[in-house]
């Protein structure tokens, strides 16, 4: 110790007090990581890795990519993939659209109304999926329903439509309500946004006699750009989940025309006990979710 | 109010806009009044070919039928799920967002990095295999298989590191030089600074938990283990047109989880902005 310098020792003791600081920051951490790594990566290791499995009740024999090649011939698979692809492609745009034109109208607003509309437009979601698709399922029936009493009344339709039943219609139900359930966050988060954007921009723009629009499209849409794309991507990966809505309402019929991946995953491992297929079509379906959102991420970064 | 904006607001563009958002807001309000005077119209009512908007008269014959079921220990179910994630998810989370958020160490960047990335996949990948680990562990078809996973879940990390950022170095070095050691400076110093985070994380974690419809439906089994949610689906699927008895359940379902989201619509609404403005 006593041919220790003065500096070495200084060395030393910081060297020790880092020691320390990385010892208690580890066991602050350490909750938390240990139900991260059990009950979120350890379960994504495992999903991927009985991916590759034949893995159902009786058996676990492993079969490289035979799950996959599989999944590439399977009929009702490939339909699953295209609903949920319209299902994304059609709610995606629609909610950002819709929820930044209840934020750009409410934003201003006195608090209490600004806080009814935001309490009403979230109100689905709060409400959860079961109590919304019980009641909806009762708006949409053929006989007991008000859509169809509503309808005839304003002379749109003529015969009581059986909108659950009949695949024609069935998949833009999923969507309505899915639409419900989806704008909640967006305008939340649209409305938080907008009130940040710089007050004195917006004014200086109206004085130099820009319209509406052109002050809308030039000084408040830059800077909602960030937010933009967090709805994107939040709206895509919700809607590529779709489950809740589709098990609940129509369980993938009629005639498969509302399965989505995350409705056959769900009937594929919990119907058909066949574990390991299941858990490919949620590779595939991870895979997606990303190609997405990367897509949006290049897409949103060229705008700049 | 300038005379410019005064004569924005009665603009016909502004009063059009405005109706309009009136009558799409009362068509999100609709199920939810459809579910409550739904529950306590008489079954003619009900089945009445031209609707009835209020009942002539209030019954509870469809609460009767719903409590022969265990309604009110799936209710309880639904609260217990809840109120233990919460306490956990908060707990948990504080601890590891304060860390990251104010502490420097070696794997901090790698650690976080990790979290984040989990958030950005779909959870439903993990369900099946979920599933089994319950099984194998014991627990499934108990509470326990909904509330661990969702404390599993970054989220929370997430929210609380970004309110912990802003709290000021200086005041936990004067703790430090007070002689307050690491557990003091945490439960004396940063849990009071990040009140408000607390309270956000609470209300959403309720929320969710209330709501995770997909996890509750794959984890529970038996009847009287089910959670409110999944006692109404349950319930549609055995009596898909008593809609009496079905809305009663979802008026038992819906009116405690919206009258706390009323009551702390501010702090939540908050906690949910700040969360997705990313650091």
């Amino acid at each position: 110790m006593s041919t220790l310098s003065r500096d070495d020792r200084l060395f030393a003791r910081s060297r020790a007090l880092q020691r320390q600081q990385t010892k208690v920051s580890y066991l602050f951490l350490l909750p938390a990581l240990l139900f991260f790594f059990a009950f979120v990566i350890f379960p994504m290791g495992m999903g991927i890795y009985t991916s590759f499995f034949n893995y159902t009740m009786g058996s676990f024999d492993f079969i490289g990519f035979g799950n996959y090649a599989e999944l590439m011939r399977d009929a009702t698979f490939g339909r699953s993939v295209v609903n949920t692809l319209i299902i994304v492609v059609a709610s995606v745009p629609l909610v950002g659209v819709f929820s930044l034109w209840v934020a750009t109208l409410i934003y201003k607003m006195p608090v209490f109304s600004r806080s009814f509309y935001r309490g009403v437009f979230y109100l689905p979601v709060v409400m959860g999926s079961v109590p919304v698709v019980v009641v909806w399922k009762w708006v949409f029936n053929k006989y007991y329903g008000i859509l169809n009493w509503l309808l005839k009344g304003l002379g749109v339709i003529n015969t009581s439509i059986n909108w659950l039943g009949d695949a024609r219609y069935a998949i833009w139900c999923v969507l309505a309500i899915l639409f419900t359930t989806s704008i909640g966050q967006p305008i939340v988060l649209y409305v938080a946004s907008l009130g940040n954007v710089d007050h004195s921009q917006i004014e200086a723009s109206e004085v130099d006699g820009a319209s509406k629009w052109q002050t809308f499209l030039h000084v408040k849409w830059p800077s909602l750009l960030p937010t933009t794309l967090y709805v994107l991507v939040i709206t895509t990966i919700n809607s590529f989940q779709c489950f809740a809505l589709i098990q609940l309402l129509t369980r993938g019929g009629p005639n498969g025309s509302t399965s989505t991946v995350m409705y056959y995953l769900y009937d594929t491992a919990f119907k058909l006990y066949r574990y390991g297929y299941a858990n490919a079509m949620g590779v595939i379906l991870a895979i997606l979710i990303a190609l997405f959102s990367a897509l949006q991420f290049r897409i949103m970064r060229t705008d700049d | 109010m300038t005379s410019l904006a005064k004569r924005e607001s009665r603009s016909p563009y502004a009063v059009i806009m405005g109706a309009l958002l009136f009558v799409v807001a009362l068509t999100f309000i609709f199920p939810f009044y459809w579910i409550i005077t739904g529950s306590v119209k008489s079954t003619e009512e009900l089945n009445a070919v031209v609707p009835v908007w209020l009942p002539a008269q209030v019954t509870g014959e469809h609460y009767e039928r719903l409590f022969v079921e265990p309604a009110l220990r799936w209710l309880l179910n639904s609260v217990l799920m809840s109120v233990l994630s919460m306490a956990l998810v908060c707990a948990v989370a504080s601890m590891a967002g304060y860390v990251l958020a104010k502490k420097r160490f070696p794997g901090r960047t790698a650690i976080f990095s990790l979290l984040v990335g989990a958030m950005a996949l779909p959870k439903q990948v993990i369900l099946i295999p979920l599933v089994r680990m319950m099984n194998t562990m014991g627990l499934y078809d108990t509470l326990w298989s909904v509330i661990l996973p969702s404390v599993g879940w970054p989220f929370g990390i997430f929210l609380m590191k970004q309110f912990a950022e802003g709290i000021p170095g200086e005041m936990m070095e004067a703790a430090r030089i007070d002689g307050a050691g690491e557990v003091r400076t945490f439960t004396s110093i940063v849990m009071p600074m990040i009140k408000p985070a607390f309270g956000a994380l609470a209300i959403f974690t309720f929320i969710s938990v209330w709501n995770d419809y997909t996890m509750q439906l794959v984890m529970l089994a038996s009847r009287a283990n089910l959670s409110i949610s999944l006692g109404i689906a349950t319930l549609q699927a055995e009596y898909s047109t008593n809609y009496g008895l079905l809305m009663a359940g979802a008026t038992l379902g819906s009116v405690p989880i919206v009258l706390i989201f009323i009551f702390f619509q501010n702090t939540f609404t908050q906690g949910i902005a700040l969360g997705a403005v990313k650091g």
